[in-house]
């Protein structure tokens, strides 16, 4: 079954992570998620925008809600046509470090999500999926 | 079953609607599924009347084959209805589709009489009505169990808050006695409590005794782990105490990483702590007489 | 682009982050606090984050720079209001805070402030910028 609702948000600037974070905790505030859930998605959508911004050149951010067997979702697409990622397995292992450092936050953010998918290829691009879904 | 068919069919449930209906209702207050201690001859043969009042005139119109299209909806609506108040009566499964299944015998029977010289035609006519009925009696089942497993749900979350109460032992001091088994989800729902009750009492300790917890796994010990960091993050500190021999020597087989969390055998050891650290002394007196 | 307002509290500095911040936000507001420390003198610094819903690596950071900037000038800082779902997110997300210094609101803030500045005082510890 398709989505019950999508829609693409562009990712270029600061002010386009957070309309972008917005956007995803009231799309979760309208199915009520849990807090919980909510603040866990929206900082993972966090982590990934800026990653799209800051490291990927710019990209965009496409939302959908889902609905299977009578649960909801919402999923976050985040591509970009930037450097691309050299060794993944390494990038989700970086933690973050406490100072100016490489911390793609990756790692983390699967942590935070249900499903959590990542493509990436040097030179091409990269492009990251993470949904969460409601329990209820 | 060719469209004639069916109508004739359906004429003939149409024309002896009152016969059918008693005989359903002694078949269904033979067989034992009436169980007549949860509802009463009278309510069974309003109910009986009122699904065939629905039924008949459904077979009318719709699809023998296919129930999911819109001139079966309000007899699927009934049936919901039926399913759910049974659920909730204490009917079991089979008790309620045997409702349903319960019809055949009558319809049958008039089928047999009308349509008895034309074997073919009689021969379809049974398959169809048999294969409608099955679906609408399997129908029921599926709603029952739905029912089952909301009732099951709306139970679970009700004990969960009886079972997991947050005691304000002194000013600034909680405590959580945990007991029973517990999975990863239920903890994690007690560990988001206990936090928000530090929120909501400004309380800077938090005991979580697990005395009355017999079993903890990885997940689990985990799940208590990061509370005690959340809470510390948040400004808290987050002890445990009830930490049995047992399950002691399991989280460091484990490789639990217990690093700076503070630990105490007994819930009164952890508040003796906890006194410490809020800076409250006990002194002992000479007791009441 | 709004500013964060930072309130001088006697010897002490408060700022409540009210808003969602976007990055450039949270940088200027780093700024204006390392300035303001330093022209004010302050012995302390308060922050209060009870109104943040979401605390990402970029923020977390941001508050530790924060901490340890006013450390190096010779003041203490406290973040104080976190809420639960945060403090669950930040330990799920792996970010480490360790040097910053928490509390459960503003009052219980304050009163830490005031042991931390009593004892440096006690201790005869001098930052750069006492006399």
């Amino acid at each position: 079954m398709g989505p019950l609702r999508s829609e693409t948000l562009p990712l270029r600037t600061d002010e386009d992570v957070l309309r972008v974070r917005q956007t995803v905790r009231a799309w979760m505030v309208e199915q009520a998620f849990t807090v919980v859930e909510q603040t866990m998605m929206v900082t993972a959508t966090s982590e990934l925008a800026r990653n799209t911004v800051v490291y990927g050149g710019g990209g965009s951010a496409g939302l959908e809600l889902l609905a299977d067997s009578g649960h909801h979702g919402i999923r976050v697409t985040f591509e970009d046509q930037g450097p691309g990622i050299a060794d993944i397995g390494q990038a989700l292992k970086d933690g973050f470090t406490t100072g100016a450092g490489l911390g793609l936050g990756l790692g983390g953010s699967k942590r935070l999500v249900d499903e959590f998918e990542i493509w990436s290829e040097t030179g091409k691009g990269t492009r990251v999926t993470i949904t969460k879904w409601k329990k209820n | 079953m060719t469209t004639s068919t069916s109508s004739r069919v359906a004429d003939i449930f149409t024309r002896y609607e009152q016969p059918i209906l008693e005989d359903w209702l002694r078949e269904q207050l033979a067989a034992l599924t009436a169980r007549q201690d949860l509802i009463s001859e009278a309510d069974l043969r309003r109910q009986s009347a009122e699904f065939l009042a629905l039924f008949i005139p459904a077979c009318r119109v719709g699809s023998f084959t296919d129930i999911t299209t819109p001139e079966w909806k309000i007899v699927l609506a009934f049936l919901a209805d039926v399913s759910r108040s049974r659920a909730l009566l204490g009917f079991s499964p089979s008790e309620t589709a045997t409702v349903v299944f319960s019809l055949k015998q009558p319809l049958f029977a008039r089928l047999r009489q009308e349509l008895g010289a034309d074997v073919e035609t009689l021969a379809d006519a049974l398959w169809d009505a048999t294969v409608l009925l099955d679906k609408l009696g399997l129908y029921t089942t599926e709603v029952f169990l739905k029912s089952r497993e909301d009732i099951i749900k709306r139970q679970q979350a009700e004990m969960l808050e009886l079972s997991t109460p947050v005691v304000k032992l002194w000013d600034g001091v909680l405590a959580v006695p945990l007991v029973g088994t517990l999975d990863s989800a239920r903890t994690q729902i007690v560990m988001e409590g206990i936090l928000q009750s530090i929120v909501d009492t400004g309380s800077s300790m938090a005991i979580v005794d697990i005395t009355g917890v017999p079993i903890v796994d990885t997940l689990v010990a985990q799940h208590l782990l990061n509370t005690v960091f959340a809470a510390k993050l948040m400004g808290a500190q987050c002890i445990i105490s009830g930490i049995r021999p047992q399950i002691a020597q399991a989280m460091v087989h484990l490789g639990v990483e217990f690093g700076s969390v503070v630990t105490k055998a007994t819930l009164a050891d952890a508040l003796a702590y906890a006194f410490q650290q809020i800076g409250v002394v006990v002194t002992k007196q000479a007791p009441h007489a | 682009m709004d500013q964060i307002p930072i309130l001088q509290v006697g010897e002490f500095l408060l700022v409540s982050i009210q808003v969602d911040m976007h990055d450039r936000l949270a940088l200027s507001l780093q700024d204006d606090l390392t300035t303001q420390v330093v022209k004010t003198r302050a012995k302390g610094v308060l922050i209060d984050i009870s109104s943040l819903e979401i605390v990402d690596s970029f923020i977390g950071r941001m508050l530790g720079n924060m901490a340890s900037i006013t450390q190096v000038l010779g003041a203490h800082a406290v973040v104080v209001g976190m809420r639960p779902a945060v403090a669950i997110t930040i330990v799920e997300l792996g970010l480490s805070l360790t040097n910053v210094r928490t509390a459960l609101n503003v009052d219980k803030g304050m009163a830490l402030l005031r042991t931390l500045v009593k004892q440096a005082g006690d201790k005869g510890s001098h930052g750069p910028f006492e006399k």
